[in-house]
């Protein structure tokens, strides 16, 4: 493996093209043991994929989705994760169909309150909010909970002058059940993140497969430092959607993680691997190295006196 | 890759190539007849050196093998964290850009990227931005504003690039954006030339508080070639320009338009990488510990009154 070696400077466009895979033999086996790998059509062993390689197929580095949980586990320091604002749940505020009947069998399915999980933990023992959605919740789609827990996290960023990141993986976009009220958490989660940006603390955001409509259209994209991991789909309208209203067929590989990345919209792509290094790595530039920068100061400040006749501000008047 | 001036050097070298090798490959000490070879190679490039001519100077600069900007970053910075694209159209491989640490202290480093071979240059366009590449500089320059970052931008290129497409997507209003922008900011920034300070690609990138320039790069408001063609209508006067350009490190320290001209290794920055280097490095450390004095304010206030003060003319009282 090199993937611990110098990062390529730049990532080309395009998927790894999977190797030609021969053709898997029939054979009976138990649910659950095996993974096949929708990018190269591989046979993975669930538990090596799972425990030994953070859930990227090791022959052509596919990301699997992660839910929330394994999410957190992959980026936060062991047993450092409170959460925060876990009560919240959805309230069906427009009698939306079987919308109510729907939350509640997720719920239980997946075990989760709604679509992201909020707390404070340490990565790599740097302090942070962190938000992580799951996918599996709905698409992670944007109703009024996410978008109330989102605020609250970057709310409580700023109170507590700690940086931020998320991971979103919000296929669903906006969450339709919700109707406008699921609209209006994009304004509102974006303005919270303005916030964050005018007092001048780090909001990291972390794109994961897929990130679309309103999450991306939102606070997702107004990090300070854009991340994606590999091969993400990354967007606003979806792929269908463009290609009814244009009626073409859209290039292998639009919308990508490299595609965009080639396009200006991120700051860099990251492999699952290296995402927890990389975060606590920025964490530290932006935000947790400075004192070494307010140290220098007060050296710098001790030696102005003799500085001053080679900085360009006026000198003093005599006596004055 | 070498210039007319610097064959006279080939024999040299090619000599003690091979004696290192015949010792390394017989087993046989030759440490004297490798010193003395050494030394004949050092009185040699002196002599080369002493004897430049303006524009072979700016041969120098626009070498193959002088250090560009991943080679410095590579040298001088810890922990250095690419960051990419604009935002809003495109990943300008001209432009090289991100966060890292020199000497432990946090830092944006900026700069423009050129390649030493054909295909690395096609790919990094020699240097020469889009607009994208100067948005996409502000734009890390913005972030490192913000965050009370210094900023250390490294100019190393002909010019901003000059094509019909950079025309469509406003490169003159980007480079304007840009000299506005960071004449506002509030961290310290010091701004290298390693190389080429090519016109308004240069200063886009060039609006510091203390501008620091190796001994064979210049600094120019178009190249050479391009002023002898406007001028004599004939761009293969370019040499007989340089002079009356002034545009070398020497002239520019001269005229005030830069803080400090760095010395390079013997025989230009390409001989010795690490060299260059140790000596940028100590340098932009040394003047970003003086500046660090500076409050937010005092620091925009110093940029300010160093471009304010620049330009010469008379005031006849009419």
């Amino acid at each position: 493996m090199t993937w611990f070696s110098r990062p390529k400077r730049y990532t080309k466009l395009g998927r790894t093209q999977p190797p030609e895979a021969e053709p898997p033999k029939k054979k009976d086996i138990p649910e659950g043991v095996m993974t096949k790998c929708p990018s190269c059509g591989q046979l993975l062993y669930t538990k090596n994929l799972e425990e030994n390689n953070n859930s990227v197929c090791y022959l052509c580095d596919y990301h699997f989705r992660i839910d929330a949980r394994r999410r957190l586990a992959l980026l936060v320091d062991a047993g450092s994760f409170v959460e925060t604002d876990a009560g919240l749940v959805s309230a069906d505020p427009l009698r939306f169909l079987d919308y109510a009947r729907k939350v509640e069998a997720t719920r239980r399915k997946t075990g989760l309150a709604d679509a992201v999980i909020c707390g404070v933990g340490e990565i790599r023992g740097r302090r942070a909010v962190v938000s992580v959605s799951d996918f599996n919740f709905m698409g992670g789609s944007m109703g009024s909970v996410v978008g109330e827990k989102v605020t609250r996290a970057l709310e409580h960023a700023l109170e507590a002058k700690l940086p931020a990141v998320s991971v979103s993986a919000g296929g669903g976009g906006a969450r339709m059940h919700e109707g406008m009220l699921s609209l209006m958490q994009m304004a509102k989660t974006s303005a919270a993140a303005g916030r964050l940006k005018e007092a001048g603390i780090p909001f990291i955001s972390i794109f994961t497969d897929p990130t679309m409509g309103g999450v991306a259209a939102s606070y997702a994209s107004l990090g300070d430092v854009l991340i994606a991991e590999p091969g993400a789909m990354i967007g606003f309208a979806g792929p269908r959607v463009i290609e009814q209203t244009i009626h073409r067929r859209l290039p292998e590989g639009f919308q990508r993680a490299e595609f965009l990345l080639e396009h200006g919209m991120l700051d860099m792509i990251c492999h699952r691997s290296e995402l927890k290094d990389t975060v606590a790595e920025l964490l530290d530039l932006l935000w947790y190295a400075r004192a070494a920068l307010a140290a220098a100061r007060a050296e710098a400040a001790k030696l102005r006196p003799r500085n001053d006749d080679v900085i360009h501000l006026p000198k003093p008047a005599a006596g004055g | 890759m070498r210039y007319d001036f610097e064959r006279p050097l080939k024999e040299l070298e090619d000599q003690l190539e091979r004696i290192t090798l015949y010792a390394r490959n017989n087993d046989i000490n030759m440490e004297a007849e490798i010193a003395s070879l050494r030394e004949k190679l050092a009185d040699r490039l002196r002599e080369i050196c002493a004897g430049l001519t303006s524009y072979q100077r700016i041969q120098l600069a626009r070498h193959l093998d002088r250090p560009n900007m991943m080679d410095y970053l590579e040298r001088i910075a810890e922990d250095f964290v690419e960051l990419h694209g604009d935002r809003a159209f495109r990943d300008d491989h001209a432009i090289t850009a991100g966060l890292g640490k020199i000497d432990g202290l946090p830092v944006a480093l900026l700069g423009h990227q050129k390649g030493h071979d054909t295909k690395e240059n096609l790919e990094c366009n020699f240097g020469m931005a889009h607009p994208e590449g100067f948005r996409k500089a502000r734009r890390v320059m913005e972030l490192a504003d913000r965050f009370g970052l210094p900023i250390i931008t490294f100019i190393d290129a002909a010019g901003a690039y000059p094509g019909d497409q950079a025309e469509e997507r406003g490169q003159a209003l980007v480079i304007a954006e840009n000299l506005q922008a960071m004449a506002a900011m509030k961290v310290p920034i010091i701004a290298c030339v390693t190389g080429e300070g090519g016109s308004g690609g240069a200063l886009a990138i060039g609006v510091a508080n203390r501008v620091l320039i190796f001994e064979n790069a210049y600094y120019a408001v178009c190249t050479p070639e391009a002023c002898a063609s406007i001028i004599l209508k004939d761009g293969s006067k370019a040499p007989e320009m340089v002079d009356n350009m002034r545009i070398l490190a020497r002239d520019l320290l001269e005229m005030g338009l830069v803080d400090e001209v760095m010395p390079e290794p013997l025989g230009g920055a390409h001989r010795d990488p690490d060299a260059a280097a140790a000596t940028l490095k100590e340098a932009v450390l040394r003047h970003l510990r003086e500046l660090l004095a500076l409050s937010p304010e005092e620091l925009r206030e110093d940029r300010h009154r160093r471009f304010r003060r620049m330009g010469v003319f008379q005031e006849t009282g009419r």
